[in-house]
């Protein structure tokens, strides 16, 4: 069954993304229909996560699945000492997919070969996060008509930030063009840059978020500079509003950018964007509902 | 003829040569050295035109399997194995590095689920020339001089 998982976003060739892409569109178009009547989906979250369970648990409620399971480790028995294979093998006698946060990494790969059932992993610490990745694409392809050929701008936390790693991986299908924004101390790791240069995707390194750096970009992917991140909170401090998107820096972007991110937002977009044509955030989380009912129909074989 | 002698000569056996110096310890331990009857003698810090210091290791009366031959590749891919038999070199040894090592490297995540779970590593060799292993479960990538064994 471990085939039928989906826990990395490499475990993708092009074309399935480009069918589950499909698979999704059809899905906003229609959300609401009865495909998962009689089935039971467990999410099992060993860390909370709020916009991601719910998302899931939107996209089964709205095909007529039945949810169990739980969004705090501290009511399960791996408090009791059970370990994860356990606590896998005893839900996918109940389940016909498990959903599964877990913040140890590599969970969801080892939970997909000792369950008997599909594992769709909804993040395994800074690992993976492949519906997000999914939800990302989905919200490129919607806004810009297309995957190739598009400069992708990515700004903030890239050295932790797993949904940057993620949408690299699978936008190298896709001939793009990468802009990578982040202070020193978060540039993107060295394995990253390398993966670009052996699949000929051309990039260019900046440490400002400044209007000739963001000109001609497609998509603006902002991330969080996370304060827990820094060792030294002084440099913390001198980088937290270096990398706030304001209204002003847009005035001469190109005018189909549009801003992702894969939220929650603290401070690095100011509110003043939310107003602009621009900002594709919230709608982009929204999109996460109908990446998530194909993702799912897809592993259940529907 | 002196260099030769540094360690002493093996009647039936296995030699293994051209180990990095750094590296002898790990590869008793994987061999299980440290635990065996056999006569095992080695030599530490030898000088090697190769590798500057190297070591040696000879066993008497044991013959390695191709799975522990595999194992001295992800730690010295530059080693030398000889079946000794009657003093003379009856065969030498191929090292070959596996495509899937499990069991044998230990994730230098802490947060890796194999460093959580009672269960075994798997590892990729992704890049055999340059020795990049890939951790089949947290997808971190260690390079063979930082390879941690079990």
């Amino acid at each position: 069954m471990a085939n039928r998982s989906l826990v990395s976003i490499t475990d993708y060739s092009r074309d399935k993304i480009l069918q589950i892409l499909d698979k999704a569109a059809a899905f906003e178009k229609n959300p609401n229909q009865q495909i998962l009547n009689g089935k039971v989906v467990a999410t099992l979250f060993f860390e909370p996560s709020t916009r991601t369970r719910l998302s899931f648990e939107t996209a089964v409620n709205r095909l007529g699945g039945r949810i169990i399971g739980f969004s705090d480790a501290s009511t399960t028995s791996g408090t009791k000492g059970e370990t994860l294979k356990d606590t896998i093998i005893m839900v996918s006698n109940y389940a016909d997919l498990i959903v599964m946060r877990n913040p140890i990494e590599g969970a969801a790969r080892y939970a997909s070969e000792v369950s008997s059932v599909p594992v769709v992993n909804a993040g395994d610490g800074a690992n993976q996060h492949p519906t997000q990745t999914m939800l990302d694409l989905y919200s490129i392809k919607k806004t810009q008509g297309r995957l190739e050929n598009l400069k992708i701008c990515m700004v903030g936390d890239l050295k932790y930030g797993r949904t940057v790693h993620s949408l690299i991986q699978a936008m190298s299908h896709f001939n793009p063009t990468f802009s990578f924004i982040a202070p020193k101390e978060l540039e993107l790791p060295e394995e990253y840059k390398l993966f670009c240069k052996e699949h000929n995707i051309p990039f260019e390194e900046h440490t400002e978020l400044n209007e000739a750096n963001i000109a001609d970009a497609d998509i603006l992917y902002m991330t969080r500079v996370q304060k827990e991140r820094f060792t030294d909170l002084f440099e913390y401090e001198k980088v937290r509003n270096v990398y706030t998107l304001r209204n002003k820096l847009l005035e001469n972007t190109k005018p189909n950018l549009r801003i992702l991110h894969p939220l929650p937002r603290v401070n690095e977009i100011d509110y003043d964007v939310d107003n602009n044509e621009k900002a594709y955030y919230f709608q982009q989380a929204k999109n996460g509902v109908y990446a998530r009912q194909a993702v799912i129909c897809d592993l259940l074989g529907l | 003829m002196e260099k030769e002698l540094k360690v002493a000569a093996l009647r039936n056996g296995t030699v293994i040569d051209h180990i990095p110096s750094e590296k002898l310890f790990q590869v008793i331990t994987i061999l299980g050295l440290d635990g065996v009857t056999n006569q095992v003698t080695f030599g530490y810090n030898l000088e090697s035109k190769k590798l500057g210091k190297k070591a040696i290791i000879k066993v008497s009366d044991k013959y390695l399997s191709q799975d522990e031959v595999n194992k001295i590749a992800i730690l010295a891919p530059m080693a030398k194995i000889n079946i000794i038999k009657e003093y003379e070199v009856a065969e030498k040894m191929q090292l070959q590095l596996p495509d899937e090592i499990i069991g044998v490297i230990k994730c230098k995540n802490p947060k890796c689920i194999t460093n959580n779970e009672p269960m075994s590593t798997k590892f990729r060799a992704i890049d055999k020339t340059k020795g990049l292993f890939k951790c089949h479960y947290c997808e971190r990538i260690v390079e063979g001089e930082n390879v941690v064994i079990i």
